[in-house]
């Protein structure tokens, strides 16, 4: 496997994430008893799944050399429209009852969530490829508009009180398994499966690593691009209406910066920004990664402001193993 | 005497960019295990031809037969469809992916929607032998090889597709002496196997080791096209620099 340099930094750069995720536990059982209790690992996988299920759609983006910022304002905007939907309007907005009558059931809100993020995904993915736009302009264009066009859905307030079926979405458990962990976990294998053993997932790798050979090779490389956007999009739909429905509430400022954090799951993760390489192992590992970092650094009782510089150091420590074994692999 | 068997005739083949003229009324063709050498200037409209003949670019007027039907080449794909492969130079392969993902890019073969990941591996590892190529590893990204290796892989997926015409677009430009050697054999292998090749290089020598005919081109007009053991390398440059006969 090592034979020569050139491979013991390109598996070096492979490993670092799962290394680092093992340091990080070892460090957070030892300093804190609790740390490794079933509650207290649920809770974390619970945390993760929301950016966790966007991260599945980003690795898509990324690996052919993409990226997609607006996923932060397009969560504000599906988990409103799922909400209005559920209320039948803005009217009943704040019937905080515990046994709240809803004009639609939960299954009408879910799919006009998801409607809206795949109609929203597509419409990215369309401006990248047809228009020549770079993938980072439409997205920031995106991170603003559909921001506002959530101010506007829900007229700038948040829309709350949902019945005891909406809500066990986000809050229900299966025995000691949180639903949107085993939400999460299902994408995860059908993730994992399309990436690595289908057709499809192997273009969108040859569009990463080589865009012009795999056009060339007569791959509709538009057509893949494109639907990276709308996988992403489907997620950002799924996961705004898992988080609506465990706050009980949706409001248009929901996901303020969680393009952020996703990104960052993905880049730790392994996925290379540069395209062609990743996986939703790695994207797992990444976001088990920030999840155990931000639970254990709270149970330390470390400050929030300093969590937040930590993560950032830790962003850039990744990018830096990336380059590196990036330009191992370049003979 | 027997009518010449063209696989590929291009007729007076124009095309121009915003105005500029690339190719100006070109006609080339190409038989049955012959090689035909294509030099020229950058610019002078060498890859834009062949480009034409792959499916990445589209003429303007001007016709194509392929094995004596007229034909409409409108993307990659119809290209291949139709036996004709191209290497290039360096967009040939994704350097991420290994050789068996490479060889059957945009070909993959599934079972249920699954890829046949072994199936591949084999199959390409059985063309490559039988081409005598030898990989370094099946496994490892492309990058990992050399760039004779990486050429061999394009070539083998180019026979594996059952190429009528193939056209190699400066095949040895990025390769050591040793590995030039190599693809020279590979396409003289070739040329027994019935496929015709279009050769795109600035190495004279190369044009004249492989090639039977060589086609000269300036400013997008084709200068002539000689039978190669009938001029010299001196004849052929200064028809490229003046671009006269």
């Amino acid at each position: 496997m090592f034979k020569d340099r050139k491979n013991f930094f390109y598996y070096l750069g492979v490993l670092t994430p799962i290394i680092f995720l093992i340091l990080l536990i070892l460090i957070f059982s030892s300093l804190h008893p609790r740390f490794l209790h079933p509650l207290n690992i649920f809770n974390v996988m619970r945390q993760i799944s929301i950016t966790g299920l966007i991260a599945l759609g980003m690795t898509f983006v990324i690996i052919v050399r993409g990226i997609d910022l607006s996923v932060g304002s397009l969560i504000a905007l599906c988990g409103l429209v799922g909400a209005v939907i559920a209320k039948g309007g803005l009217v009943e907005r704040f019937s905080v009852g515990l046994d709240t009558e809803l004009a639609n059931p939960w299954y009408w809100a879910l799919a006009g969530s998801v409607l809206i993020g795949l109609l929203a995904g597509t419409l990215n993915g369309v401006c990248i490829t047809k228009l020549k736009v770079p993938a980072f302009v439409v997205t920031l264009g995106g991170l603003s508009a559909y921001r506002g066009t959530a101010l506007i859905v829900s007229d700038g307030g948040p829309i709350s009180g949902f019945n005891e079926a909406y809500r066990w979405i986000g809050q229900g458990k299966i025995g000691m398994v949180p639903i949107p962990v085993i939400i999460f976990l299902v994408f995860i294998v059908l993730c994992h499966i399309v990436l690595k053993y289908t057709v499809y997932g192997r273009h969108i790798y040859s569009v990463g690593g080589n865009p012009e050979a795999a056009r060339l090779s007569g791959i509709n490389i538009n057509l893949i691009i494109t639907s990276t956007y709308i996988i992403t999009g489907f997620f950002v739909g799924l996961s705004a209406f898992i988080l609506s429905a465990r706050l009980n509430s949706s409001e248009a400022v929901a996901g303020m910066g969680y393009e952020l954090n996703v990104i960052a799951i993905v880049v730790v993760g392994g996925t290379s920004l540069f395209g062609g390489m990743g996986s939703i192992l790695g994207t797992i590992i990444g976001a088990m990664l920030f999840g155990v970092l931000q639970n254990g650094l709270v149970l330390l009782n470390v400050s929030s402001y300093i969590q937040q510089i930590i993560i950032g150091i830790i962003l850039i420590l990744a990018v830096t193993f990336d380059k590196f074994s990036k330009s191992a692999r370049q003979v | 005497m027997e009518q010449p068997q063209y696989i590929v005739q291009m007729n007076n083949i124009y095309k121009s960019f915003n105005g500029v003229k690339a190719l100006k009324d070109v006609s080339i063709n190409l038989q049955k295990n012959e090689v035909v050498g294509i030099v020229g200037h950058n610019g002078a409209g060498k890859s834009t031809l062949i480009k034409i003949l792959s499916g990445a670019l589209h003429k303007d007027t001007g016709s194509i037969l392929i094995e004596n039907k007229l034909v409409e080449i409108s993307d990659p794909k119809d290209a291949r469809n139709m036996g004709i492969e191209t290497i290039y130079q360096d967009l040939a392969l994704a350097g991420n992916l290994d050789v068996a993902s490479n060889f059957f890019l945009g070909n993959e073969k599934t079972k249920f929607f699954f890829l046949r990941n072994k199936f591949m591996k084999k199959e390409s590892k059985r063309v490559l032998q039988e081409l005598k190529i030898k990989i370094k590893s099946y496994s490892v990204p492309v990058d990992f090889l050399s760039g004779g290796q990486r050429q061999a892989v394009a070539i083998g997926r180019a026979i594996y597709n059952k190429a009528k015409v193939l056209i190699m677009d400066e095949p040895t430009a990025a390769l050591g002496i040793e590995e030039t050697r190599m693809v020279g054999d590979l396409i003289n292998q070739l040329k027994k196997q019935d496929v015709g090749i279009f050769l795109i290089s600035h190495d004279i020598h190369d044009v004249f080791d492989f090639c039977d005919r060589i086609a000269i081109m300036k400013n997008g007009e084709l200068v002539d096209i000689c039978v190669s053991d009938e001029v010299t390398k001196d004849e052929v440059v200064s028809m490229i620099i003046k671009g006269t006969k």
